[in-house]
């Protein structure tokens, strides 16, 4: 299959390439930019005459929600919202029913995306038998049958023996471990960050400490150990200066926020919104800058989705009971654009947060649109105007604190592997006669 | 920030949920329409025909007595049908959410609901979900709100010391748990009180409470010093001992409200306690059951604040 994309602006953070280029793609490739290759016939094209062309986006969290737990969602309907999101590549946390701690599981998981030919599945393997923190997986064997990496997703690993020994073993091979800072006890019980507004609201509070606490021990142990860490959904100001201090004494972590905390605070929770009920917690507006300046600065390397469609019925209960999370796919490339420009950032700097540096920390080819990487594209309308709601959304979960809000910027246009795999009906028309 | 939920398109009361943004005119014409009610109890026939009809459900999450009984009465003194529901002995074992039991409910044609529930938040969630005619009272949801408990602690206060502004006002205990201090904070501030204080040792403060608008003290002889009101807080019993205090009684020894301490206060201080009192533990008897404390009219006025509370929802929308 040949195929061109004409006329669109090409950005390319990791290139430093934003202009306006057709980019041609044959054999699942990017074949060439600007000129086409010598005979090239393509047997489509794609105008993208007033879009963005840029490489499809590396979602670090998305929860699939298989197997076992397809009553919130189906592989069918997450991949088609990674689809409708732009969402090329994604890693999908252990935390599934049975969780991911055995290569048959990995195996099937990842056969199943292929088989769906849609965005390209990265699972995360759990890094202790059932994520109890005890024993320890068969990381070998799981990284062997597919997982990128090792992590214990949201649950709890208080014994610090077992955490020091997991990493010590996920060194050996080299294996990256995925840690979400937060100390078992002092957040037990809490829903909301630990502030005036979980005060007002009458909520038990997460302090930012809990983050910190952890944080350090993780930060200790990895100097200890020499694993390579990566930090999952830092939440507070302090937690970020934390990890700024541990890069600048060259100490090799990596880190992501997720996408609602670029934008949300504690005081969205409003008349307790159980939408807004997220893990870690909406922090104070502080933290919330202090994410936005670790993002400018490159401290925080990477915005994820931290995906989680939810069923009706665990959100429709008062906010304490309600089931964290908030679905995403579908919201990371508009949010990305209004923190752009909410940030006066130039739109390359903000989808390399979305693009090549996650596929960098990952360790994995995409996130890029060089001579020769995978044709795995976005193309999306920086202009279009849409509104959230229930029926705009892909995913199953239509829990998402942005229900009801204007978004700018959607996607038009998706390709994996050179494949056309998802093409927003009437969209790019509807804009067409819109504006003629 | 959405709108308030409590207050319908023609700025009248709907549901009372927290007293946190209640206009200082709606406040003052509960309290003035409870004092109108105070009477009614005194007369011989002890009954107003202004809820006649209207059907009334307690609707209990978590246990109650007192708050139950005292809505009851208040609604049987407006003439309304009530039926008191305590759902934790039935529905919520069987697995039924809140908002199935409320819609079943709603199904019986209820005109008024008086919810307590163990979560913060939980009125709110109903009073989103019911039907636009439907009523609901938070009567106590998780550590949030106590709105009804608030406003008749309001009118205790102004039956014994009208002018909030002069007046300085100390709440004692644990404010981190406490519903009951959430309301009366936000209606002391909505009154133009010129000072409210909280006094606690740090385990029982919650974060960021300056915030909500009072100053914060941990010693009982500084706070108290020339306070004309004082509010002691129950101490649940579970709190006692443990990580938040060491023991019941090392509790009553700095934060117990002695006839010593309390004469660090102003010489006319009134003393309150929203029930039920744990003697020897948060209060002394005989301060409790001395000529300062106003704790047993608290409870009548309870009565009229909440027949004030039901009869202007009631009227609201019509």
């Amino acid at each position: 299959m040949k195929l061109v994309i004409k006329g669109g602006r090409l950005i390319d953070p990791k290139h430093g390439r934003d202009a306006v280029t057709d980019v041609y793609i044959a054999s699942g490739k990017i074949a060439a930019l600007g000129a086409a290759p010598a005979g090239f016939i393509a047997q489509r094209m794609i105008d993208a005459t007033g879009l963005v062309v840029c490489p499809g986006f590396v979602d670090l969290s998305a929860r699939l929600r298989e197997p076992g737990l397809e009553y919130k969602a189906t592989l069918e309907s997450e991949l088609e919202a990674a689809m409708a999101g732009g969402v090329t590549s994604l890693v999908c946390p252990p935390d599934t029913d049975p969780p991911l701690d055995e290569p048959g599981l990995v195996e099937m998981l990842k056969h199943r995306a292929r088989s769906l030919n849609k965005a390209r599945v990265f699972p995360l393997g759990a890094l202790t038998q059932k994520l109890e923190g005890r024993e320890l997986t068969e990381m070998a064997e799981l990284s062997d049958a597919g997982c990128i990496g090792f992590s214990q997703a949201d649950a709890a690993l208080t014994d610090t023996m077992t955490l020091m020994r997991a990493l010590q073993y996920a060194a050996t091979f080299g294996f990256a471990v995925w840690l979400r800072p937060q100390d078992v006890f002092l957040s037990r019980h809490g829903v909301a960050h630990d502030g005036e507004v979980a005060t007002r609201l009458g909520l038990p509070g997460i302090p930012s400490c809990a983050e910190t606490v952890a944080l350090s021990t993780i930060l200790l142990l990895a100097r200890e150990t020499g694993a390579r860490i990566h930090l999952c959904r830092l939440s507070t100001a302090a937690g970020i200066g934390m990890v700024r201090v541990a890069k600048e004494q060259g100490l090799a972590v990596t880190c992501d926020v997720g996408m609602h905390h670029v934008h949300l605070s504690e005081s969205d929770i409003g008349f307790f919104d159980s939408n807004c009920r997220l893990v870690p917690p909406l922090r104070a507006e502080a933290d919330r800058a202090a994410i936005r300046a670790g993002l400018a600065d490159g401290t925080i390397d990477a915005v994820c989705s931290d995906h989680s469609p939810v069923d009706d019925d665990a959100k429709q209960v008062p906010f304490g009971e309600a089931e964290p999370g908030a679905t995403g796919l579908e919201l990371l490339l508009p949010l990305s654009l209004q923190w752009a420009r909410e940030a006066h950032l130039p739109l390359d700097r903000a989808l390399a947060r979305i693009t090549h540096e996650p596929a960098r920390l990952l360790g994995i080819a995409g996130g890029e649109l060089g001579v020769g990487s995978p044709a795995d594209v976005c193309v999306f309308d920086p202009d279009a105007h849409w509104r959230v709601d229930r029926k705009s959304l892909y995913s199953q979960g239509k829990n998402t604190p942005f229900l009801g809000a204007r978004m700018q910027g959607r996607v038009c246009c998706t390709l994996v592997d050179g494949h056309v795999v998802f093409d927003r009906p009437h969209g790019r028309e509807a804009r067409k006669q819109a504006t003629t | 920030m959405r709108n308030n939920p409590q207050i319908n398109q023609h700025g009248e009361l709907n549901h009372l949920l927290t007293l946190e943004g209640l206009p200082r005119e709606i406040l003052l014409h509960i309290l003035d329409t409870a004092a109108s009610f105070v009477g009614v109890a005194e007369r011989e026939v002890k009954k107003v025909p202004l809820l006649r009809g209207k059907a009334i459900f307690n609707l209990f999450f978590e246990p109650s007595t007192r708050t139950r009984t005292t809505f009851e009465i208040a609604a049987k003194r407006l003439s309304a049908d009530v039926l008191n529901l305590n759902i934790g002995a039935s529905s919520q074992s069987k697995g039924e959410t809140v908002l199935d039991t409320v819609d079943n409910l709603s199904a019986m044609h209820a005109d008024m609901f008086i919810v307590r529930h163990a979560q913060s938040g939980a009125a709110h969630l109903i009073a989103q979900h019911v039907a636009p005619h439907i009523h609901v009272i938070n009567a106590g949801d998780g550590r949030h709100a106590h709105p009804t408990q608030g406003l008749l602690d309001m009118y205790t206060i102004r039956h014994y010391k009208p002018d909030f502004g002069g007046l300085r006002v100390a709440i004692v205990g644990d404010l981190m748990h406490s519903r009951v201090a959430r309301s009366e904070i936000h209606a002391l501030n909505i009154l133009g009180t010129r000072e409210v204080r909280v006094i606690a040792p740090k385990t029982l403060i919650p974060s960021g409470v300056e915030g909500l608008g009072v100053q914060v003290y941990h010693n009982m002889a500084a706070g108290l010093a020339g306070v004309d009101v004082v509010i002691m807080l129950r101490l649940q019993h579970e709190r006692m001992k443990g990580a938040i205090l060491p023991s019941a009684q090392e509790y009553f020894k700095y934060y117990g409200l002695t006839p010593e301490k309390l004469a660090f206060c102003s010489h006319d201080a009134i003393v309150m306690h929203p029930g039920p009192m744990n003697r020897g533990v948060e209060i002394d008897s005989s301060v409790a059951d001395g000529a300062q404390s106003v704790i047993l009219p608290q409870v009548t006025f309870g009565i009229a604040v909440r027949m004030a509370v039901m009869s202007i929802l009631a009227s609201s929308g019509s």
